[in-house]
């Protein structure tokens, strides 16, 4: 009886090597079926000639999809849209919300409930910040900006007719700055407050003691925050599809956009399985380096 | 002794201006949504408050219909990915190899896969399946799409536990299921919480699966939404009635939770 509670005591590392995989052997399986069969049947669509609703359109396309979509000046518009939309979202979220948590970290009169009201656009679901963004805040008519702006005297603009994707921009800023502001604000509590204390002593200034100690402190959660906030800013697409829909012409057409037009607009499937090539090794591209790096600031 | 009065005025005056601002456009589109269609045209505070919107949103649409939807394939989605996450996580945390960390990469950058890349293959795919508009395929979907989060998430709660009571749990003759499940989930309770919110939150929200492989049926509370986005005119007033509906159920879910949520999204970046 004890030897036997022994053996099982003492279960040889290969044997638990072996239970370990077999733990993790489902989710593999899945997310590479995810990532597999999709991925192959792209790549094969994107050289056929496929449309959905016109059968007679079938046979091998070779590249012609891939020539039509790099003749397409939309095509590099939108690439151009994708990276502009997320690098400005990260640098505003990123930036504001560093500062931000440094605000919340203050202790200061009604604080708890300040930081839920700031934090609430997190669960507001994209249609809908989108549509009331869209119709009650920046409508140059009705929204609370055009009035704001006949108030002090100013002609009210009309803001996804002139700056449609800076418009776009500021709308999933304000959707993506809560998140950051979370994950900062925690990073930002875990700060040492005796090395703040002995920088004070030594005479840092509020700026100097934040550039030398609270930033590079919150390198780690900042590395967080790009990647996470990057992987979902790739494929913006609901506030696209609401506000402007890719318009005005293709101002605020980012990759997401451009292929769901391709594919359940025009029903072209071959031409938008090549975008659909392109935006994976997009955001591969840009996950080596993200991950590359983030990997290296993470514990793993 | 940390700030003088005035530095403590200042962070006060900020900290409620930046929150107010932020929070503005939630609280006007509720304010609008108790407005009569003629009051919401004009951005005035001064208005009689009515319901009418909220009779006439559900006069027209099926809300019920929606949220339901929406509560089935946000809670389907993140029980399934959770059934799948917790051995994986648990089986990279306690049992790590030499590929661990490089599975655990590859994992994140599944999610790097950009939806639009793959809605084509998809989309014909669940015609072919005829899991187009249900809300099993939904949970399908969302639960492969969060799965690569919430096992990240898992993983950096179970990293967390000492290594100590594991082993003397495995002295006194625990297997690996019960150890998972008497030693390991009451423990990484708070983890497994967080994790499943910040999941459920995601779900509730996300409108680019919904949006194109739905239609009727199986369509939850994004598509509800973007059925009030049609140019046939612009009712202000109702258009904020159902996005106070969409939101609100989330939103009160999202402020009692905030606490567990906030553990759960650092991932592990915050020692």
């Amino acid at each position: 009886m004890s030897a036997v509670l022994a053996s099982e005591a003492e279960t040889p590392p290969r044997l638990l090597q072996k239970v370990g995989s077999l733990l993790l052997l489902p989710s593999v399986i899945v997310l590479l079926a995810w990532m597999i069969i999709p991925l192959v049947m792209t790549l094969w669509f994107s050289i056929q000639y496929y449309n959905l609703i016109d059968p007679t359109t079938t046979g091998f396309a070779g590249l012609d999809n891939y020539r039509y979509l790099v003749t397409d000046p939309d095509f590099w518009v939108s690439l151009q849209n994708t990276l502009v939309l997320v690098a400005s979202v990260l640098v505003v979220t990123v930036g504001l919300g560093t500062l931000l948590a440094v605000v919340f970290n203050e202790p200061f009169p009604g604080r708890n409930v300040a930081r839920v009201l700031a934090i609430s656009p997190f669960f507001v679901m994209p249609t809908v910040s989108a549509l009331v963004w869209k119709n009650l805040m920046m409508h140059p008519i009705y929204g609370v900006f055009g009035a704001l702006a006949r108030g002090v005297g100013i002609q009210p603009v009309d803001w996804f007719a002139e700056y449609p994707l800076s418009s776009v921009i500021a709308i999933v800023s304000w959707e993506w700055l809560p998140f950051a502001l979370l994950i900062l604000l925690t990073a930002v509590q875990s700060l040492d407050h005796e090395q703040r204390e002995a920088a004070r002593m030594d005479g840092a200034g509020v700026w100097a003691q934040f550039f030398f100690i609270t930033l590079p402190h919150l390198s780690r959660a900042i590395s967080v925050v790009v990647m996470i906030e990057t992987i979902f800013l790739l494929t913006v697409f609901a506030e696209i599809f609401v506000t402007t829909s890719g318009g005005p012409g293709n101002a605020t057409t980012n990759l997401a956009f451009l292929i769901y037009a391709r594919a359940l607009l025009q029903y072209d499937v071959g031409g938008a399985s090549a975008g659909g090539v392109v935006a994976i090794v997009l955001a591969n591209v840009v996950a080596f380096f993200l991950v590359r790096s983030i990997a290296r600031r993470l514990e793993v | 002794m940390r700030a003088t009065p005035l530095q403590r005025l200042l962070v006060t005056i900020a900290g409620w201006l930046v929150a107010l601002l932020l929070f503005f456009p939630i609280a006007w589109a509720v304010l609008t949504s108790f407005k009569s269609e003629r009051d919401a045209t004009t951005p005035g505070l001064l208005f009689s408050p009515t319901l009418d919107s909220y009779q006439e949103v559900f006069a027209r649409a099926d809300y019920f219909h929606f949220a339901l939807n929406s509560i089935v394939i946000s809670v389907g989605g993140t029980v399934l990915a959770l059934v799948f996450a917790i051995p994986a996580a648990y089986a990279m945390a306690f049992h790590p190899t030499e590929r661990t960390r490089s599975t655990l990469l590859w994992m994140l950058s599944t999610k790097m896969l950009p939806p639009v890349g793959v809605l084509v293959p998809i989309y014909l795919l669940f015609r072919t399946a005829g899991l187009l508009d249900t809300k099993s395929g939904l949970v399908m979907i969302y639960a492969l799409m969060n799965l690569p989060i919430i096992v990240w998430m898992l993983f950096t709660f179970y990293k967390e536990v000492p290594n100590e009571i594991l082993e003397a749990g495995r002295m006194d003759g625990a297997r690996t299921w019960s150890e998972v499940w008497f030693l390991l989930l009451p423990l990484t309770m708070p983890g497994v919480a967080s994790t499943g919110l910040l999941s459920l939150i995601l779900c509730w929200n996300e409108a680019f699966w919904s949006l194109n492989l739905t239609s009727a049926g199986a369509a939850p509370l994004t598509a509800f939404i973007a059925s009030f986005s049609s140019p046939e005119g612009l009712f202000f007033a109702k258009l904020s009635a159902a996005s106070t509906m969409a939101v609100a159920p989330i939103l009160v879910f999202g402020w009692f939770s905030q606490r567990q949520l906030v553990q759960g999204l650092t991932f592990g970046a915050v020692k």
